[in-house]
């Protein structure tokens, strides 16, 4: 293999691939990134036998053929060669060594044969579909916050995306939940959506998907099956296992009929969550909402340092109620709101609270209180 | 072993009667009151403030004063079947039995021995009897096992009223005539020499190590007397030929640094009486657990898993009367070849539910399941937090709090009726009650 490129491009393509190398490796070619040179580009590829991301960089090929070098060294390399810089990468003749030269510099790594290389995106995907990047990017960031990291309900460590009919119309919808609060967002499902299975899409992919859909008004390809979901962002390609198990029936667990409405400005609550919050000892400790006629009080009390209150204006005509929740979830999801006003819906200090967007009626989170 | 010390440690001078605590007006061998040779004499008597506290033989103590026609004879402790003997009475030691001894071995040694399994819910309980009576003396103490603790008597005098050693000496004799057992007492003015000096005089022991003869003293005796030089650390020096403290006084720091590494700079300072290390009362708790060793291996689920759940159910308990929760849950196993596996796992919020603590040991042991034999299990949680975060409701698992409740309720079913009166269908029918055991049977 004979192959010269562009810096940059090099750059950004391993820049999306070697991320999905895990750092430490039982399995040595796991560290690799597979590099095959054909036509007018350099395919990258890289995996973690879940997940495995490919993309294409313009390239000039001179001799075409395949090799696999580790992926962490040659980001490095790449990314402390000078900027407009040309590269050369070409393996040895034996194949057991690939150079890397740019300028007057020179690398020499060691390979492991492509042909050792895991293969994940085989297989049919008979569902296919095509989000733009932006609602591809508000479902994930609306619910991503809410993945849970417990091992012990692995499928809860993803976002369950899935088709349902509301009013007569079929939406798009995802939903993440680590038992304390659960966020929902939807958008209107796209054509080719219909019948596709309910997938639970693993953190790790989420997280690399969110990096891939920055870039706005690019389309992308969603492909997948019962065990693996494929997007195709531009050059790149990303395919993933699924988790494999039932997402609880998350329905059950939103408050329908919750009747009590507070309704505060979004941006000075959070500001006043995170103010009274700097008193307690650890993030995630309780915030009291001492909810009465037009007003909000916020009181944190932490017995080794002092308390805090903070008063804010709200809208409010129920009866007064008080009730606590993670601090830390507060700011989490008013993060995530977009409008001006958040609105929630409370019951109880026992029961669920559900939180409204202003300007997302497609987005809603729960969140469950704390005792205070 | 330590009976060639130097012959200043316990000399009368102006010492008192460790019978009748009345300080002797002069030298003499027999207390001027009420005529016991009991006497503790010492130089800097009066100025030490640093001890350590021993129980003697503290297991059979315990078994010996619950059951007076074992008094004259040999009593050992030990367990089961491969037990080996945890605690044998200064009777059955003249007959060569040792702790950690192999029964079989103690029992050929001493046949005429009485072998009582051990009953650690009462020994924990007279332990902590002892404590309580600790905690009366001084704020400062630092318990190193459930029947020996540090003591830092420093500035209490006219609290007392009395120098430290007299309130050692009264203590002493309270624990014999209100707890039954005998304690042994090291008083000097660091951690290493009093815990060098309770060992000294065992048992009914009180053993004073100054300042000025540290130097003297310890130049006779053995390096393994120095704490953390054992079996292996001792031979390592052995083969330097260095065998007693004496000679590592002689040796620079430098020098014993570069050949022990930090071990080095230990032994430079312990040969020297230099020990600044300071008795620390309430050491953190950093985890909460229980294990047990079985009589024969077991291999199968289906024997390990009631076990399991019966080891989960007292840290549950331990955690709830400590109002504490652990968010991490470790799973100990110990092979039949005595290969340690621990496995652990955290979960998403802090618990202090046996049903959370066993479900989720019981899925780190279902993959530990593979054949191997085992002949130890063990369960616990780390990451200790307090109870606010602790079994939160959850969105999802509708039924937590419905199980939390039950959970809640069996407990309080045992509080009133004992801990067999509701079982889970795991333990049931598995439970024995060990002999002479009336914490479990209530």
């Amino acid at each position: 293999m004979r192959v010269v490129l562009e810096r940059s491009n090099l750059l950004k393509s391993l820049g999306h691939v070697h991320r999905v190398v895990e750092r430490r490796n039982t399995i040595p070619i796991l560290s690799n990134v597979l590099l095959s040179a054909e036509g007018d580009s350099l395919q990258l590829k890289a995996t973690d036998l879940d997940l495995e991301v490919t993309e294409a960089a313009p390239a000039t090929v001179e001799q075409k053929g395949a090799t696999t070098v580790p992926a962490y060294l040659l980001y490095d390399i790449v990314r402390k060669l000078p900027d407009g810089a040309e590269v050369m990468l070409r393996t040895d003749e034996d194949g057991n060594a690939m150079s890397v030269i740019s300028g007057r510099s020179s690398f020499r790594l060691q390979c492991l044969p492509q042909s050792d290389f895991p293969e994940l995106s085989a297989g049919t995907f008979p569902h296919t579909f095509r989000l733009d990047s932006k609602a591809l990017k508000g479902l994930i960031e609306k619910t991503q916050f809410a993945i849970s990291t417990e091992e012990t309900r692995y499928y809860l460590n993803g976002i369950y995306l899935h088709t349902i009919e509301t009013d007569g119309e079929l939406k798009l919808r995802a939903v993440a939940t680590d038992g304390h609060r659960l966020a929902r967002a939807e958008i209107e499902a796209p054509a080719g959506s219909e019948g596709m299975p309910g997938i639970i899409i693993p953190r790790k992919t989420v997280s690399e998907l969110q990096k891939l859909v920055d870039e706005p008004d690019v389309t992308a390809t969603v492909e997948l099956s019962d065990t693996k979901i494929r997007f195709t962002i531009g050059s790149v390609v990303l395919t993933s296992k699924l988790i494999d198990g039932t997402f609880p029936d998350y329905q059950r667990v939103i408050p329908t009929g919750n009747d009590k409405k507070l309704v505060i400005d979004r941006q000075s609550f959070a500001a006043a969550v995170d103010r009274v919050s700097t008193i307690s000892s650890e993030r995630g400790r309780a915030v009291k909402l001492s909810i009465a006629d037009g007003q909000l009080t916020l009181t944190v009390n932490n017995p080794d340092s002092g308390s805090a209150t903070e008063e804010l204006p709200a809208e409010y005509g129920s009866d007064p109620l008080d009730i606590g929740f993670n601090a830390r979830y507060l700011l989490d999801i008013a993060a995530q709101l977009s409008g001006d006003a958040a609105e929630f819906m409370l019951a109880d200090a026992g029961s669920p609270t559900v939180i409204h967007d202003s300007a997302d009626e497609h987005a809603l989170y729960v969140l469950m209180p704390m005792r205070v | 072993m330590f009976a060639s010390a130097s012959p200043s440690v316990n000399d009368p001078d102006r010492g008192f009667c460790r019978d009748c605590l009345t300080t002797q007006r002069e030298s003499s061998r027999r207390c001027e009151v009420c005529g016991s040779p009991r006497l503790v004499g010492h130089p800097e008597l009066y100025r030490l403030s640093l001890a350590h506290i021993d129980c003697d033989a503290f297991y059979a103590a315990v078994e010996k004063r619950d059951n007076p026609g074992l008094k004259d004879k040999p009593v050992i402790i030990g367990g089961g079947k491969r037990g080996v003997v945890s605690t044998a009475c200064y009777i059955a030691r003249i007959h060569g039995v040792r702790s950690a001894m192999p029964m079989f071995k103690a029992l050929e040694a001493c046949p005429q021995a009485t072998v009582i399994k051990p009953d650690m819910e009462k020994y924990v309980r007279v332990g902590r009897e002892v404590r309580a009576m600790m905690n009366e003396l001084t704020p400062l103490v630092e318990p190193l096992s459930i029947d020996e603790a540090f003591l830092d008597l420093a500035g209490t005098e006219k609290l007392h009223g009395m120098p430290p050693a007299l309130v050692l000496g009264r203590f002493a004799l309270r624990v014999e005539k209100e707890i039954g057992i005998t304690v042994s007492v090291g008083l000097s003015y660091c951690k290493f020499l009093a815990k060098v000096a309770s060992d000294f005089r065992k048992p009914r022991g009180f053993a004073v190590i100054g300042e000025a003869e540290a130097l003297d003293f310890l130049a006779g005796q053995p390096v393994t007397l120095i704490w953390g030089v054992g079996k292996a650390f001792a031979a390592t020096l052995e083969k330097d030929g260095i065998r007693s403290i004496g000679q590592l006084q002689l040796m620079e720091r430098g020098d014993l640094m570069k050949r022990y590494g930090t071990m080095g700079d230990r032994l430079y300072h312990l040969s020297r009486g230099h020990d600044e290390r300071r008795v620390k009362a309430d050491r953190e708790t950093k985890s909460v657990s229980a294990e047990t060793t079985f009589d024969t291996d077991l291999a199968s689920l289906a024997d390990l898993v009631p076990i399991l759940r019966g080891l989960s159910e007292r840290v549950s308990a331990r955690l709830k009367k400590a109002g504490i929760a652990g968010r991490t849950v470790v799973l100990k196993l110990k092979s039949q070849d005595f290969h340690i596996r621990t496995r652990n796992r955290r979960l998403g919020d802090p618990t202090r539910l046996a049903d959370r603590i066993f479900q989720t040991g019981l899925d780190l042991l279902k993959k530990e399941a593979d054949g191997t034999r085992y002949r130890l299990i063990g369960i616990g949680v780390t990451d200790l937090t307090d109870l606010e975060k602790a079994d939160p409701p959850d969105l999802v698992d509708v039924l937590a709090r419905k199980r939390a409740m039950a959970e809640g309720a069996i407990d309080l079913l045992r509080d009133r009726f004992g801990k067999t009166a509701v079982e889970t269908g795991y333990t049931f029918g598995k439970y024995r009650p060990r002999r002479n055991d009336p914490e479990t049977e209530q």
